[in-house]
């Protein structure tokens, strides 16, 4: 059952003669959900973009659901994009002249075509089915983020990415986003999220820890990131 | 069946997103279609006026007089008939005047004159350029006539006095003042059936500069009851509304349908016209292309800061997987729809302001030309796709991992 969904093989990304990503392996099979944690500057937004084909390895190969995207140019990487990632940003990037519905059907508009049944489905999945028609201006940041987040799974995506989506919201609203998180791990969701916040983090099933582009720290549920952290500083 | 379903939801979809940006950021944009709808007021004005500066200065230059001088072939004269046919040839929604003259020899004091029998109202048109002491005769008081500058210093007579003509009539012989009988002998001899003599008085004194301040002119019907004679013109003056060369193909016309006359342009005037007008077009010309250049270049900037301040927007519909294209086409969407309402606007508002400039200038009101709406929407739509095109290509430079990532 548990599929490999992306596999990072001696992946780096090299700026000049900084290492944004240094060597970095990591396989993910299809339903984890993964969180990735580290200090500013770690190159855990990097990983990010290179998983959500933003962006490109300097050297090693990407494979996203068998296909090795690390060669792929700029318009293919689009398509796969569009086809198999769910993106969530910290800051929410809606379209401000667009109503929530309308934002979740431009993922659709740009991947095949809108739905808008589809997407008042999607919206009440995140508890939104009565905002549907306000415009982001007229909603909470912790709305705005749910209508993001019904954006990204509208075209049911392989993997649901997430660079600090909860670092905008006040703590109730953090706590709705990561139930939704909860269900869509049930449903079988692949998750993958940045985050500064600790108690964000250990909600995940695997941590990921980033430090100067490495992996330092790669442990399942059973620890926090903080026994983590403190494991760490043990072990060297 | 069902791609067409797709397509019409996509279309739909491009559509909702085109109108919402312009709706909704409506405020953003008033400057934008503000500029698009000068620059199509100006343009459609302008084209209205070059237009119609044809038809408007064609009689604006009337005022310069006649412009065709129709003289009888031969020794015969010019009958109403053919008059009637002249004017039916010229069509009369192109004559601003037409004026026959007959001359007639009289005696004023014993002393030669020549009185010009015409229609006053109609020479008048002709002739507005003519500085007339007191005024215009008509036709109602035909006593009544205007004399020429030089005659009123010879005769020493001013508006009001009165003065009497003396000839022979119409198919009659004068017989000469005989030296052997007094002038009062000679007088009453003038008075038999033969002659003719009537009091006229001054209504109108003619100055022109030229030889028309060494006539007589008086009511062409007058003149012929005075002399006993039907109508017989020696000249029509015609002020016609055309250029040079319709005024050329007229003369060939008027000397191929009415044998009896011998048409002549007076080329100085229609030349000088056409040059006149050639020059005033290629200024409305010039301007219009100016206006629409800077169109051009508001559009480009509006176009380029719109780009610019929607980086954000862009980067996400492609992180969303669109492609630059398909942003691209968007934008442009928007560019059309700004070209439309800012060019529909501009036509009305174009008609207005050449409404205007011709009432002011002209002191005539223009016919709008429905044929402006479609014509100067499609010229604005070009227009700011165009401006567009280079800001619109910014899309293909914005990455998203770099726009969207970070404060
Ligand atoms: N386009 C770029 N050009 C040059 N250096 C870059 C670029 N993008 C990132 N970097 C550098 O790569 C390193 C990793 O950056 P990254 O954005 O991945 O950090 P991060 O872990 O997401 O930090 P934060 O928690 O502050 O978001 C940083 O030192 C950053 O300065
Ligand atoms: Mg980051």
């Amino acid at each position: 059952m548990s599929s490999k969904i992306l596999e990072l093989k001696n992946v780096s990304k090299i700026y000049g003669n900084l290492k944004a990503l240094a060597d970095i392996n990591l396989s993910v099979n299809a339903g984890d959900w993964l969180s990735i944690m580290g200090p500013s500057g770690s190159g855990k937004t990097t990983m990010i973009n290179i998983i959500g084909c933003m962006d490109t390895p300097s050297t090693g190969s990407v494979i996203l659901d068998g296909v090795d995207i690390s060669r792929e140019n700029a318009g293919s990487l689009t398509r796969i994009r569009r086809d198999k990632i769910g993106l969530i940003f910290q800051q929410f990037h809606l379209i401000s002249y667009l109503t929530a519905v309308e934002n979740v059907m431009v993922a659709q508009y740009y991947h095949s075509m809108p739905d808008e049944e589809e997407a008042m489905e999607a919206l009440a999945k995140v508890g939104l089915a009565d905002r549907a028609r306000h415009l982001p201006a007229q909603l909470s940041g912790g709305e705005q983020q749910r209508v993001c987040i019904a954006r990204a799974l509208i075209n049911s995506p392989q993997i649901l990415l997430g660079d600090e989506p909860t670092g905008n919201l006040d703590e109730e609203n953090e706590g709705i986003v990561v139930d939704i998180f909860r269900r869509l791990h049930d449903e079988g969701v692949t998750i993958i999220i940045v985050t500064h916040d600790p108690e964000v983090g250990d909600v995940a099933q695997r941590k990921i820890i980033l430090e100067h582009g490495k992996v330092v720290g790669d442990i399942d549920q059973s620890a926090t990131f903080g026994e983590a952290l403190k494991l760490k500083g043990k072990g060297e | 069946m069902e791609n067409r379903t797709r397509n019409g939801s996509r279309r739909r979809m491009y559509l909702k997103m085109v109108s919402s940006s312009l709706i909704r950021r409506a405020s953003r944009l008033i400057i934008a279609v503000l500029a698009i709808a000068i620059g199509a007021t100006i343009l459609s004005g302008l084209v209205t006026i070059y237009y119609d500066i044809p038809a408007q200065l064609g009689r604006e230059f009337r005022s310069y007089g006649a412009n065709l001088i129709v003289l009888p072939r031969g020794d015969a004269k010019i009958t109403r008939e053919v008059l009637d046919d002249l004017r039916g040839l010229i069509g009369t929604e192109k004559i601003v005047g037409m004026a026959p003259y007959r001359y007639q020899t009289v005696k004023i004091n014993e002393q030669p004159y020549i009185i010009a029998g015409t229609d006053l109202a109609q020479a008048e048109k002709n002739s507005p350029f003519w500085y007339i002491e007191g005024s215009w005769g008509n036709a109602e008081d035909t006593s009544s006539v205007m004399v020429g500058h030089e005659i009123a210093q010879t005769l020493n007579i001013n508006i009001g006095d009165t003065f009497t003509v003396q000839g022979v009539r119409y198919g009659q012989m004068a017989e000469a003042s005989r030296q052997d009988l007094s002038a009062e002998e000679n007088q009453k001899r003038d008075l038999g059936a033969q002659n003719f003599s009537m009091k006229l008085s001054v209504k109108g004194i003619v100055t022109t500069g030229g030889a028309e301040e060494g006539f007589i002119f008086a009511d062409i019907d007058m003149l012929d009851d005075l002399i006993g004679d039907t109508f017989r013109a020696d000249v029509v003056e015609c002020s016609v509304v055309a250029d040079a060369a319709e005024l050329s193909a007229l003369s060939s016309r008027i000397e191929r349908d009415i044998p009896a006359l011998q048409p002549r342009a007076v080329r100085r005037l229609t030349q000088s016209q056409d040059i006149v007008l050639g020059k005033l077009q290629a200024l409305v010309l010039l301007v219009t292309v100016v206006v629409l250049i800077i169109t051009m270049i508001s559009v480009y900037t509006t176009m380029m800061a719109m780009v610019a301040e929607r980086r954000r927007e862009i980067a996400l519909k492609k992180a969303l997987g669109a492609e630059s294209k398909l942003v691209m086409g968007e934008l442009l969407g928007e560019g059309v729809l700004l070209g439309f309402i800012g060019g529909a606007l501009g036509v009305f508002l174009g008609f207005e302001f050449a409404q205007r400039v011709s009432l002011n200038v002209f002191g005539r009101a223009i016919n709008f030309q429905w044929a402006l709406i479609p014509v100067t929407i499609a010229v604005f739509i070009t227009i700011t796709v165009l401006a567009s095109i280079i800001p619109v290509r910014k899309v293909m430079d914005i990455h998203p991992a770099i726009v969207l990532k970070g404060e």
